[in-house]
């Protein structure tokens, strides 16, 4: 078990750095100057040379990055430029709506995805399976801005249920922040829903071919109890790992979606950084979620191996 | 090379029963036939439509759709049909193009990571960096480095499929690698740089065609998803995504300026999802499972 | 059926008669449907076995051995296969009589498990990987005998001892990977007579075992057919197997009976070109042949034709030694040898 967890750990490490690496030299390979960007059009020549000595930004590449990764292995992922506060601190001001964003829209793709495949697989090859085969690959279909906006004009401008976007100032209570991210799960969750529902009768196909379920059902076990107790435990450990995967991929890539429904999360920072040219702001939010998703991918792996008897560490 | 002769022939008559195989299925059919009308409107966008797409006509903004505009007009007046038209030959040279680079690139990566034992580590430790990152978070942050610009969104979106592609094709590889006939061939002293190509590429054509098409799909709906966050193709442009994001303001009293350009977005991306699942389904069974 | 089968003949016979037989399968027929169009796996298959009888079903991959019993068991795979005609009347606890060939699917499940059951070739993927071993037959036994959870329990304990797995009560709550494949086959068999079922089919149930597994388990299996009195109709390709376990033997090619009788008999005096063949693939027959001159190991030559490109006359006949133009014409019809013997040969008085 350590030893596994060690190795895992190590690996997870590597993947980290290069991703560090990649994330510095995006930022460092764009056009512009971030000290004159810092300054503004008014700043003179020495303004700016003086700043860049101050960030160390006249130093060789390597050494920048030394410095950077040191900065950053200490907590310190700079200061944004236009915010006025540390980027640290702007993440950790858009993480609640992204987290309970992710954690809706997972639960709703779930929801639907998971019992649709399972029936789809049963019923392989019927209408029920082909109208959710066909369903899953139109989910998979739908832009999700445009998904947003047509839920925005019938849910929240029409009828007038949800509100239209934001996300509520952080003295309202939570209930009513949350109220705002049931219009953008249901786009998410809905549309996630796809690569389950197909993952899903794809891993229960598999299982109802298997030896196993053969015996269960020369044991006169009923088609139900079949599906629910022989085959469906061993069929949702690989969907463990595509619903934990879109979980991870969520946490920043609700983009689209949060910036449709003008939420304050992180993906909706980095684009607002994207369009300022805020480079601490873009560096650090990347690392987070790229870090997020690895940590993400460790404990799906974990899971994986608790739900599973035949693996073991 | 005696190998690869036979193993074209019977591809080539392999190709025969596969297409009428295909066409079997309504499904696959219906994704084909509204792909091939897609880019036939494109190809013939100003046959199809008597508007310009650019002229501005501010007596006829907004206007619903009608006998006269089928789709209505845009807050400029302009034909949204027209330009929905004119929109697929952007959007589908966008995805085209991305798709060629990504597989080219990809191929290029997996085959090395695949054939030569030394660099596999390397190159796979890039890609899982790369693959860290949400798909269009990572092309919104190439974007940032590149610039705004109709080519830079080809790139950007190449750059992030290309680990897909160079992923399969590495797991091919190491499968082809082992087989007797690239030993045979290795063997007889066939050059390194002809055993990947002839043998190893010809026998990983079927995966990467079916990702391919997928990650067409994809790149439709990521290009749009860029424009429409204001950092993809400039917004002169009109691409199904910029045509989106610019009537977002008008949704509330005029919903068809937003609603005819992602309808046809998600058309080419499901017509292109149906030809990728029949493909799947023929061309390599044992794919399905693998999604 | 009932009066004419007393007869003398009828009783002499090591046979079972119809009368008392636990299975009589008369003239099964069973079909696919594929992508080339139907194809007949069962061109009418007859044979009978009786209480505490053991019949091996004997022939090679593809014969039909697996497909007779997954029709038995009402297994076949939906919705490609079906049974086209026949019937497979069963005997149950009660002493009713029931034709699986035409039972629904709710009837077939409250036999499935209670009167007859199954154990399969593959001990190693057969039991099912997240559920612990002793809950799995637990759950057939509280479903077929309506006990609560715990005397099920307890009942599963009773069955691994009774298959004599050490540390049975350790055992109970292991899974199946934890378990070596002789160790697996023995909880598959506890699984299948957790509820005493009449039948057992055994589906090569030693074929993946290692020889000295297998003879455990084999002796294991006749232990067991003592204690609880069931009939087993025991599948396999292995002549050698047969010899060890069986009572009658009934050989199968091509899905067709083409020999049956008593295993002495039989092995005394194989009347089918093709029961020699199986024969003469024993390590022993081979060394044993003709002038005590070491031979190599024969082999039938050709193999089975597929179902959908079957000969006309006897399937066997393109592989046939003793083959003759008749052969050909038609299916021959199986011939009676002595009491209970049959082959459908119609060289069979003149094979030498």
């Amino acid at each position: 078990m350590l030893r596994y967890l060690l190795s895992r750990l190590a690996g997870m490490l590597a993947v980290l750095l290069i991703v560090a690496v990649l994330v510095f030299l995006l930022t460092r390979l764009a056009p512009g100057d971030p000290a004159a960007l810092m300054l503004g059009d008014q700043a003179t020549l020495e303004d700016i040379a003086q700043l860049r000595a101050v960030y160390g930004l006249d130093q060789p590449l390597p050494l920048q990055f030394v410095y950077w990764l040191w900065e950053v292995l200490q907590g310190n992922l700079g200061q944004s430029i236009f915010l006025q506060q540390p980027v640290t601190a702007a993440l950790a001001e858009r993480a609640e709506p992204t987290f309970f964003l992710t954690l809706f829209s997972v639960t709703i793709a779930s929801a639907i995805g998971i019992p649709c495949g399972v029936v789809s697989a049963v019923w392989r090859g019927r209408a029920t399976d082909q109208a959710f085969t066909g369903i899953a690959m139109l989910g998979a279909s739908i832009p999700s801005f445009w998904f947003g906006l047509i839920l925005i004009q019938i849910f929240a401008v029409k009828l007038g249920w949800f509100p239209v976007a934001g996300y509520g100032d952080p003295d309202v209570p939570l209930a009513e922040r949350l109220w705002h991210l049931v219009l953008p799960s249901c786009v998410l969750g809905i549309l996630n829903s796809a690569l389950i529902i197909r993952f899903t009768r794809a891993s229960m196909l598999d299982v109802l071919g298997e030896d196993y379920v053969r015996t269960a059902r020369a044991m006169g076990h009923s088609e139900r109890i079949v599906v629910l107790r022989h085959a469906l435990r061993n069929a949702l450990i690989p969907v463990i790992t595509v619903v934990g995967l879109t979980a991870a991929l969520l946490i920043g890539g609700a983009v689209v979606t949060e910036t449709v429904f003008g939420l304050p999360g992180v993906g909706n920072l980095v684009v607002s950084a994207v369009l300022r040219r805020d480079y601490p702001v873009i560096q650090g939010a990347l690392l987070a979620i790229a870090a997020v998703y690895v940590l993400i991918n460790l404990v799906i792996d974990l899971l994986y191996r608790v739900a599973d008897p035949r693996v073991r560490f | 090379m005696a190998a690869a002769a036979p193993a074209a022939s019977s591809a080539s008559a392999a190709l025969g029963l596969t297409l009428r195989k295909l066409f079997h299925r309504k499904l696959v059919l219906a994704g084909a036939v509204a792909l091939v009308a897609l880019v036939l409107l494109a190809l013939f966008a100003p046959l199809v439509s008597p508007y310009d797409p650019t002229a501005l006509k501010v007596l006829e903004r907004l206007k619903a759709p009608s006998m006269l505009h089928w789709f209505g007009t845009d807050e400029f007046g302009r034909d949204i049909f027209t330009r929905v038209v004119v929109g697929a030959r952007y959007s589908l040279t966008i995805g085209i193009l991305t798709v060629a680079i990504a597989t080219v690139a990809g191929t290029l990566l997996g085959l090395c990571a695949g054939y030569f034992r030394r660099l596999d580590t390397p190159i796979m430790r890039l890609v899982d960096a790369m693959m860290a990152f949400p798909d269009i978070l990572l092309a919104i942050a190439l974007m940032a480095t590149l610039g705004a610009s109709l080519f830079n969104v080809v790139l950007a979106l190449a750059i992030v499929y290309t680990p897909r592609i160079a992923r399969i094709v590495r797991a091919s590889t190491l499968v082809v690698r082992e087989l007797l006939f690239v030993e045979a061939a290795r063997a007889l002293g066939v050059s390194t740089g002809r055993i990947l190509f002839r043998h190893i590429l010809l026998n990983t054509t079927s995966p990467i065609l079916v990702q391919s098409t997928f990650i067409f799909a994809y790149a439709i709906l990521a290009e749009a998803g860029l424009s429409f966050l204001g950092v993809g193709v400039p917004p002169e442009i009109p691409t199904w995504g910029t045509m989106v994001a610019a009537g977002q303001q008008f949704a509330d009293n005029a919903f068809w300026v937003v609603l005819y350009p992602g309808l046809a977005i998600m058309i080419a991306a499901l017509s292109l999802q149906m030809v990728g699942d029949g493909l799947r389904d023929l061309l390599d069974p044992r794919l399905r499972k693998s999604l | 059926m009932s009066i004419h089968s007393l007869n003398a003949a009828a009783r002499t016979a090591p046979a079972a008669s119809a009368a008392e037989a636990l299975l009589e399968v008369r003239g099964l027929r069973t079909e696919f449907r594929t992508d080339a169009g139907t194809v007949t796996a069962l061109h009418g298959v007859d044979f009978s076995v009786a209480p505490g009888e053991t019949l091996a079903l004997v022939g090679e991959s593809g014969s039909g051995k697996s497909v007779t019993s997954f029709s038995i068991m009402g297994l076949l795979p939906k919705p490609a296969g079906r049974i086209a005609g026949g019937e497979i009347r069963f005997r149950t606890h009660d002493g009713g009589v029931v034709d699986l060939a035409r039972a629904d699917d709710a009837q077939l499940r409250t036999l499935r498990g209670r009167e007859l059951a199954m154990i399969f070739q593959e001990p190693m993927t057969s039991l099912n990987p997240v559920l612990p071993v002793g809950e799995q037959i637990a759950d057939a036994v509280r479903l077929h005998l309506g006990v609560d959870r715990k005397a099920a329990l307890a009942r599963a304990l009773e069955m691994l001892e009774l298959v004599e797995i050490p540390a049975a009560k350790q055992r109970l709550r292991e899974y199946p990977h934890q378990m070596s494949g002789g160790m697996r086959q023995r909880v598959m068999i506890a699984l299948a007579l957790s509820c005493e079922p009449r039948l057992l089919i055994a589906d090569e149930p030693t074929t993946a075992l290692d020889v000295t597994i297998q003879a455990q388990i084999l002796v294991l299996m006749r232990k067991l057919q003592h204690e609880f009195g069931m009939g087993i109709l025991f599948i396999t390709h292995n002549l050698g197997v047969v010899a060890e376990t069986a009572q009658r033997v009934a050989v199968m090619y091509a899905g067709r009976i083409v020999e049956t009788g008593s295993v002495r008999e039989v092995f005394k005096a194989p009347r089918h070109p093709y029961t020699r063949g199986l024969m003469d693939c024993l390590p022993a027959n081979a060394l044993r042949d003709q002038a005590g001159h070491p031979q190599r190991l024969n082999a039938i030559p050709g193999q089975v034709a597929a179902p959908n490109r079957q000969p006309p006359g006897c399937a066997f006949a393109p592989r046939c030694a003793y083959a003759e133009a008749r052969c050909n014409a038609a299916v021959p019809a199986l011939e009676t040898v002595a009491e209970g013997h049959a082959t459908r040969c119609l060289r069979w008085s003149s094979l030498p």
